[in-house]
């Protein structure tokens, strides 16, 4: 399977996924790097995966839970939590404002 | 002092047990390397001011006794992917300039409470993407063995700290061969290991299903110290093993003979450097001499790994640093490189409605293919043995500008972390013009002793790992 | 002639903050509730760098529980998985959630045939009688389950941060509080079988009596620990009412909508929603799909910011949490874990208590209220007391507002006892009023002796008629049964 050629339009609806800045100088530059990498990862469709199933995790494990029980030694106080950012406002981290989604 | 930097942790600790030596003399030792070198190696995104080293030194010494300690006073550092409270911390990257975390990493926090003494955060690829440390917002780690070269990543700090004898270990972190590259390149001992072994909490993730925290140091015994000390199951990590932790450190004399040493073919492809070839081929001599049984095995999916590792690590990296988003730390998201960028929008396309199936679920299935090569082939040895990379290391910028070529050059680092096996990388030469070149045993999930022992016996009868840089 | 009907086709998203002591993945406190901002946060929750989840068992066993309760299937291998977007409340970016393999499919709740009116019981002043002439038009047949809605999924995920909105120095801003952040949610999706608002808020008083039977939520629709989002559109229905053939046109959109705080502001919400679309079908419009909200005060939808196009949320397993294996014993287990619900009880109350349906229903409602009842009841059967029957009992609850936070079933049964001491009759007035009964009511005593019990059992009412209300109707039948032999 030839990767379809990556249109600009494409790069720029996935920086707006990837909530990247949509600079288009930048974004050229990426749409011909990606083209070139997907081109190389192509190769993988030459692979026989028929019937063969997915491994999402090498651990092997499963079931692994915490009991339910509330641990006060990692709770940080509020201006631990609030310690790294910019804006912040009487305890809230602060953004501009956004409008009703999601 | 300058005998102080080429000892074993074992034998620093011994010589301050028995009065040789004080605590402040194997600090400052050290503490004088990097003082010297740093400016030129450029090995630390940042490192702890003398006097805040020796106000940490004071409390380690009012709080315990150093019998309990097992590492107090070892200068170590880590990679500046591990999150330390109240230093600051970055991942080679301007999104998280200024940032302090406020918890530590648990890789952190059990050397912490071992006594063991933090010089500061390494240089590094910015978020883990690359191999060469060259992809960073802060300063290029330059190689101790010749400046001219990269020194390897993405844990290329950690590996220049070493190899220049400013710290006694570091831990490093290997995604796709970030420990074992820049080991290899310049001239020491690095040992991925099995996924889980090692808690990743605290670990600025970049692959979640890749990602390992593991140690690097002058040795494999250094290794095998440090090995014991960190890993084991944590609460905080539900991909961390309960796997039992053996006697890395007491173990590690046992020995070889009667093992059987798996040669993979594809690991010796053209387009691997003759000296590398050559290099590797005398190491697996040794181990015949040590009584190795050696034979052919093969890893046909090596090939396939190159892509289906750049389809699942940029994946998760997409959604691993989703939560950069300047709110609640950090700055804006315009800050990262362009080939971060690019990694999240591999991942991001690999992921997207439509493209799922034939790249990142087609790329799962790699995985059980690949997974099972290196099963069948330890069905039939119990170590294998290889390069670390195709090349030594290559000149600074030559490389940074061509993205395949970047991809390729990992090729025989890349399947072990999509498998989750164990491989440790150890010196076994150089080339005529004086770079290193490493070589990796690999073995099976939770086998580092059986790769500890094998690596010991080979330092036991070589030094390669001996040697240092002319700085 | 072609005629055009409407009808509405709904299904619901509910979500539901179960109340654990500790978040969905992390040791925080699950009751956030009317905590300073940003006090109840770890690097976990609050997304910091490094930090990674670990699932709380208790929250997967209750999530499982409620699946069991909603008669759904629990499969042997469900996982985690990352949905990734972008919003300033979702710390990491993404939520972890549950996918392609949720905790439990399958299943269905059966909600009893709509009724035109809601009646409030406690409010109702009847004598007996005729309380039993209504229980006999309420209770719908034995042989009418009532209808299936059926359940698509029952699947965990965590919650996101709160939003504020703000105005700070003149400037519009949004403020954001993580408290909230990773508490445990169960999310319950139906499948699109609901045919009118009504339909709806009793499925929703139904869910909501399970899930405070469970005991695993409060459920409080005002204080957001249950959420509901409906998902309507409407069908336009064509019949030809020449040869009566339905020819039906299928919905072309759905609209989803939010902000809804209440059930009856859910019934108000669907209604109008149906209103909107029926308008606009009705002039060949297909109404827009998207999403609403809900304003109370205006009593109307509004359109929210709709996205033009859909969300990808590249979905993908959660590399951080291994998946979840069961065994048939651990299902078991859960299974077991499981109290009486409130169908079975009734059931249960009618058959052991002799209570009626509509009665039986009135006493399950609340767990609370149902476990007083049959305390109370074990009391009455201590004290021997033959007056103080379990239907007496609970006539009692249901008509007398006793609250039973303040009257102990102890005390209840007293009082019960006290009042219902059967008036003294005269024996000789009684002995006329019988045979007065008997001579009136030729035909119930030819019925009786041709072995028609009920017929003994209207003789003895027509006695106690009489007698207004007083006399022990086991002496009464006996004298009854005598004189007729």
């Amino acid at each position: 399977m030839k990767t379809p050629k990556l249109s600009l339009d494409q790069v720029k609806h996935l920086a707006k996924l990837a909530n990247l800045p949509s600079n288009e100088v930048l974004l050229k530059q990426l749409q011909s790097q990606l083209e070139s990498t997907f081109d190389y990862i192509n190769k993988i469709q030459s692979l026989n995966t028929e019937k063969i199933p997915e491994t999402s995790q090498v651990t092997g494990a499963s079931n692994v839970f915490r009991e339910d029980k509330v641990d006060t030694s990692r709770i940080l106080t509020q201006k631990q939590a609030l310690s790294g950012a910019k804006n912040t406002y009487k305890g809230y981290f602060k953004v501009s404002a956004i409008f009703d989604n999601e | 002092m300058n005998e102080i930097t080429e000892k074993s942790i074992r034998e620093l600790i011994e010589g301050i047990k028995n009065k040789s030596f004080s605590v402040r003399e194997v600090v400052l030792a050290f503490y004088n390397v990097l003082k010297k070198q740093e400016t030129e190696l450029k090995s630390f995104i940042h490192y702890l001011e003398q006097d805040l080293i020796e106000k940490n030194l004071q409390e380690l010494e009012k709080k315990a006794t150093r019998g309990d300690k097992i590492l107090f006073g070892i200068p170590f550092s880590l990679k500046d992917s591990y999150c330390t409270a109240g230093i600051a911390t970055t991942a080679g990257s301007k999104v998280l300039e200024g940032y302090k975390p406020q918890y530590n990493a648990t890789v952190y926090q059990k050397l912490l409470d071992n006594g063991a003494l933090l010089f500061g955060k390494n240089s590094q690829d910015a978020w883990g993407h690359g191999s060469t440390s060259e992809n960073t917002d802060f300063k290029i780690a330059r190689n101790p063995w010749n400046l001219e070269k990269v020194v390897g990543g993405s844990s290329g700090g950690c590996a220049a700290a070493i190899a220049s004898r400013m710290v006694a270990f570091a831990i490093g972190e290997d995604t796709g061969g970030s420990i074992r590259n820049p080991a290899s390149y310049c001239n020491i001992t690095g040992l991925k290991v099995t996924y889980g072994r090692v808690s990743r909490y605290g670990t600025i993730a970049y692959g979640s299903s890749l990602d390992t925290v593991g140690p690097m140091a002058k040795s494999v015994e250094d290794i095998a110290q440090i090995l014991s000390v960190i890993a084991g199951y944590d609460p905080f990590d539900a991909t961390s093993s309960p796997e039992d932790v053996p006697d890395y450190t007491g173990n590690l004399k046992k020995g070889i003979k009667n093992i059987t040493l798996g040669v993979p073919k594809e690991f010796f492809q053209s387009g691997t450097d003759k000296e590398v070839v050559k290099t590797v081929r005398d190491a697996i001599l040794v181990f015949e001499n040590l009584g190795a049984k050696v034979i052919e095995v093969s890893i046909p999916s090596i090939d396939i790994g190159v892509a289906a590792y750049y389809l699942l690590a940029p994946s998760e990296t997409s959604s691993n640093l989703a939560r950069y988003d300047g709110i609640r730390y950090g700055q804006a998201r315009d800050k990262f490189t362009l080939e971060t960028m690019r990694r999240i929008l591999i991942g991001t396309y690999a992921l997207s409605a439509g493209y799922y199936d034939a790249y990142y679920k087609k790329s799962l299935k790699a995985r059980t293919i690949i997974k099972k090569d290196y099963q069948n082939a330890f069905e039939k040895c119990d170590l294998l043995i290889a390069p670390v990379n195709p090349t030594p290391a290559p000149k600074i910028g030559e490389m940074a500008s061509d993205p395949i070529a970047l991809m390729l050059s990992d090729i025989y680092t890349l399947t072990q972390n999509i498998a989750g096996i164990p491989a440790l990388a150890l010196p076994c030469g150089f080339t005529s013009g004086g770079l290193p070149i490493g070589m990796q045993l690999m073995g099976d999930m939770f086998k580092e002793e059986n790769i500890l022992q094998a690596g010991f016996a080979y330092q036991e009868l070589t030094d390669w790992h001996k040697r240092k840089p002319n700085l | 002639m072609i005629e055009e009907n409407f009808q509405p086709i709904i299904g619901l998203e509910i979500h539901v903050e179960l109340k654990t002591a500790s978040k969905m993945f992390c040791g925080c406190y699950a009751d956030w509730f009317g905590k300073d901002p940003n006090t109840n946060c770890c690097p976990v929750c609050l997304g910091l760098p490094g930090a990674l989840p670990v699932p709380n068992s208790k929250a997967v066993e209750w999530c499982v529980m409620l699946g069991i309760a909603l008669n759904c299937q629990v499969p042997e291998f469900s996982k985690f998985d990352r949905k990734n977007y972008f919003y300033p409340d979702l710390p990491k970016g993404y939520q972890i959630s549950q996918y392609d393999k949720p905790f439990a499919i399958n299943g269905y709740l059966v909600i009893p045939r709509e009724r035109s009116e809601s009646r409030n019981p406690s409010q109702m002043r009847v004598s007996i009688s005729k309380l039993k002439q209504v229980e006999r038009s309420l209770d719908f047949a034995r042989d009418d389950k009532g209808k299936v809605i059926r359940i698509r999924r029952v699947h965990l995920e965590e919650d996101t941060g709160k939003l504020l909105h703000a105005t700070v120095d003149g400037r519009k801003c949004t403020l954001i509080d993580f408290n909230r952040s990773g508490v445990p949610l169960v999310e319950i999706v139906t499948e699109p079988d609901i045919r009118s608002s009504e339909e709806a808020r009793i499925f929703l008083k139904k869910l909501h009596q399970i899930i405070r039977y469970l005991g695993i939520s409060d459920a409080d629709m005002e204080k957001g620990s249950m959420r509901l989002e409906p998902n309507i559109s409407v069908m336009k229905r064509l019949k030809d009412s020449k040869t009566q053939r339905l020819k039906k046109d299928l919905p072309q959109y759905k609209v989803e909508v939010k902000n809804i705080n209440s059930f009856n502001f859910a019934k108000k919400a669907i209604d109008f929603e149906i209103e909107r679309h029926i308008t606009l079908l009705k002039s060949d419009e297909i109404p827009t799909q998207e999403t609403r909200g809900w304003d109370e005060k205006k009593a109307v939808t509004y359109s929210q910011r709709s996205k033009e196009e859909a969300h990808d949320y590249r979905y993908f397993p959660e590399p951080d949490i291994p998946p979840v294996r069961w065994t048939g014993n651990q299902i078991l287990n859960i299974k077991n874990q499981i109290a009486e619900l409130p169908d079975k009880k009734k059931e249960r109350f009618m058959q052991v208590y002799g209570l009626s349906d509509y009665d039986a229903n009135i006493l399950v409602e609340t767990k609370e209220v149902a476990e007083y009842y049959e305390e109370t009841v074990n009391q009455g059967l201590r004290t021997k007391n033959q007056k103080v029957t379990p239907k007496i009992i609970a006539n009692w609850i249901i008509n007398k507002k006793i609250d039973i936070s303040n009257v102990s079933p102890e005390e209840l049964i007293k009082t019960i006892a006290a009042k219902t001491q059967v008036a003294q009759v005269d024996q000789k007035e009684l002995a006329i009023i019988v045979k007065k009964v008997i001579i009136a009511n030729e035909k119930a005593v030819t019925d009786f002796k041709a072995g028609k019990k009920a017929s003994l059992m209207f003789l003895v009412g027509q006695v106690m008629r009489e007698l207004k209300g007083k006399g022990d109707a086991n002496v009464i039948r006996k004298l009854i049964e005598k004189e007729i032999q």
